[in-house]
């Protein structure tokens, strides 16, 4: 399956010319083609950097919402030696955007929890395309709750366009859900270590997303809102969406430079998309580290760090005074 | 005459751009009933035939909520900056959106915060003002809000918060995100000292602020009429193609679906919320000094301290 971004044509035509050329070497090799087999895959290697390195972030939004892009469920299957999913808030329903329950990765036990968005689409539309509803907050409500019980410490993935907006969300209360799980993180006795893995938008990124690490995978986006819904609100339309990318400084490089994350986990060269098992070892070698480290403090510390943490982030001047 | 009226008259949308019309009669935004302004002040901007509450200053808030000259602000000394340099092609630059907001509104900023005493008891005040920016949540409301709550755990105090909001500030990016988790700590931290917080929501409630700490008080009161909800009842007609029955999310709509406690009229709020008060302090937990309580932030030069009130304690026994 090739799913070729706008901006990945070149490369994508340089690689069908690499398979054509292999395929004739594997009949005849000469020299030549040995040769010339060579300098494709060079030029291959080089072409994908050099358009990976420079990524606008319209097309960093572009790479995190790629459907070959590793979701949860990959990482849950890829990283963990063990994974029970538990189903349901125990008060309405199951939603299927949500997914989470006790993982092990490398000999840790820990509570998994992410979200969803699904990729043929009978199982996006299963899955509500990641949007969660009222309901996969409170599964993972339920989830911390216990992590918290038998001290277990958290991860979470981020992988949402943001959270569901129908009726029924609201009938059953999306804010007080959201609301409840931003205190619910705050104060968490158990380390908790979350990664935007693909998009994270909104208030419905952010209600699995407070923690005491926040890490952005390489080409994943963090926003106060999808480009689209920033671009109705500021421009008063949708079509603007890439002016809104590049403005609201949604990548992890600017995240980062902005002190609004922790970590950039590298993906192979290509994206994520391009190699998701090689994704899924870069990532379980960074939580690895996280969590040992995480484990080391005292709970009293951790949660104390947390709250100062999240109280710096903020930027504001005093009248007749300098920024803070 | 009527044609005469329509076109003379200032309409009470809920807008506080009416609010230096000195005009004798003003028309209800809802019933367009003719009312006499005075009265309509009198009774805070709620129309006597139908009960439309229309949205009000933040100085219309205070003088009704507070006892009369008990208002001290505090931290009115601070202003936004632009932490992304948000200036997109085809749109004001935030700086400049700031400069027309403060222009057009008179106010510095979306949120006050301070204290006062409700009844006589002494608690600490915030309130969003949709008059600036749509009362949008971004690094100067979250902040406040954040210091409302610790103020609340120095003087060991009720916390009230007065909402009206169109959500996270766009023009603030991840930090304007960022604040909804920051103040949801706040609360929890105001919980952990086991004080009481009321949280009003008011016309429009909405986004980032019904997602943190608006719905998270031990007492939500809703303002009758108020819009409530995440998601605008335009974004659920974009996304999803439903038409939005009459009356969803309304403070009544949300009070049939177990959202809030309490829909409450303006004239009856001040009561209201200092009997809540009054109950939730009079448990066993008041006169716990909780350990552990994280320190306030250190706060600007604007503020006077209170330390010299009652203790909540000595007012209700």
């Amino acid at each position: 399956m090739t799913l070729l971004l706008d901006f990945e044509k070149p490369v994508g035509d340089l690689r069908a010319r690499l398979e054509t050329v292999e395929r004739d070497y594997a009949t005849d090799p000469t020299d030549e083609l040995g040769r010339l087999r060579a300098d494709l895959t060079l030029d291959l290697a080089n072409r994908t950097r050099a358009i990976y390195q420079s990524l606008t972030p319209w097309q960093t939004v572009q790479v995190a919402r790629h459907p070959l892009r590793p979701q949860t469920l990959d990482y849950a299957i890829g990283m963990c030696t063990e994974f029970v999913e538990f189903h349901g808030d125990r008060a309405f329903g199951d939603d299927r955007a949500i997914v989470g329950g006790p993982a092990r990765i490398n000999g840790r036990a820990v509570v998994l929890v992410g979200q969803q968005r699904g990729r043929e689409t009978r199982e996006r539309l299963d899955r509500n395309f990641g949007s969660p509803h009222p309901e996969g907050y409170r599964k993972a409500h339920r989830l911390f709750q216990m992590a918290a019980k038998f001290g277990l410490p958290v991860v979470t993935m981020m992988d949402t366009p943001g959270a569901s907006p129908g009726l029924g969300d609201e009938e059953r209360g999306q804010g007080w859900a959201l609301a409840a799980n931003l205190a619910a993180l705050a104060t968490l006795p158990v380390p908790i270590v979350c990664v935007v893995i693909g998009e994270g938008n909104s208030g419905g990124a952010l209600a699995i997303g407070v923690g005491d690490r926040f890490l952005m995978l390489e080409h994943a986006i963090f926003s106060v809102a999808s480009p689209e819904a920033a671009a109705s609100i500021v421009w008063k339309d949708a079509k603007h969406a890439p002016h809104a990318a590049d403005a609201l400084k949604l990548t992890a490089p600017d995240l980062l430079r902005l002190h609004l994350i922790d970590r950039i986990v590298p993906e192979p060269v290509g994206g994520a998309h391009g190699d998701p098992s090689g994704t899924i070892t870069s990532l379980r070698a960074v939580l690895d580290e996280e969590l040992a480290r995480l484990a080391a403090m005292p709970v009293a510390e951790l949660v104390a760090s947390r709250y100062a943490k999240y109280r710096r982030i903020g930027s504001w001047f005093e009248q007749g005074g300098a920024p803070s | 005459m009527r044609n005469l009226f329509r076109r003379a008259l200032p309409l009470v949308t809920g807008d506080a751009a009416q609010e230096a019309a000195p005009d004798l009669w003003v028309r209800c935004g809802r019933c367009r009933e003719l009312l006499y302004t005075r009265e309509w002040e009198a009774a805070h901007r709620v129309c006597a035939k139908c009960g439309f509450h229309a949205r009000l200053s933040v100085a219309d808030r205070l003088a009704h909520l507070l006892d009369a000259g008990s208002w001290h602000e505090r931290d009115a000394n601070l202003r936004p900056s632009d932490p992304l340099g948000f200036a997109p092609p085809g749109r004001p630059s935030y700086v400049d959106k700031l400069a027309a907001e403060a222009r057009e509104s008179g106010q510095t900023e979306a949120a006050v915060y301070g204290h006062g005493t409700i009844d006589g008891i002494p608690v600490v005040l915030a309130i969003l003002d949709m008059a600036y920016f749509a009362g949008t949540l971004g690094a100067v409301v979250g902040e406040k809000v954040a210091r409302a709550f610790e103020l609340g755990i120095a003087e060991r105090c009720a916390v009230v918060v007065v909402s009206a909001s169109g959500g996270a500030r766009q023009q603030e990016g991840v930090v304007a995100l960022v604040q909804m988790a920051k103040a949801a700590a706040a609360v929890q931290a105001l919980a952990g000292a086991r004080l009481p917080y009321v949280s009003i929501l008011t016309d429009p409630t909405l986004g980032g602020v019904t997602a943190s700490f608006a719905t998270l008080g031990d007492c939500i009161l809703a303002e009758p009429g108020a819009v409530i909800g995440f998601a605008g009842p335009r974004i659920i007609e974009q996304t999803t193609g439903e038409k939005l029955p009459p009356g969803a999310q309304t403070a009544e709509f949300q009070l049939a679906h177990g959202m809030v406690d309490l829909v409450v009229a303006r004239r009856d709020q001040k009561a209201a919320v200092a009997r809540v008060i009054r109950l939730l302090l009079d448990g066993t937990a008041a006169t716990v000094v909780a350990p552990g309580a994280p320190e306030p932030a250190a706060t600007g030069t604007n503020g006077t301290s209170f330390a010299t009130s009652p203790t909540v304690a000595q007012v209700t026994r």
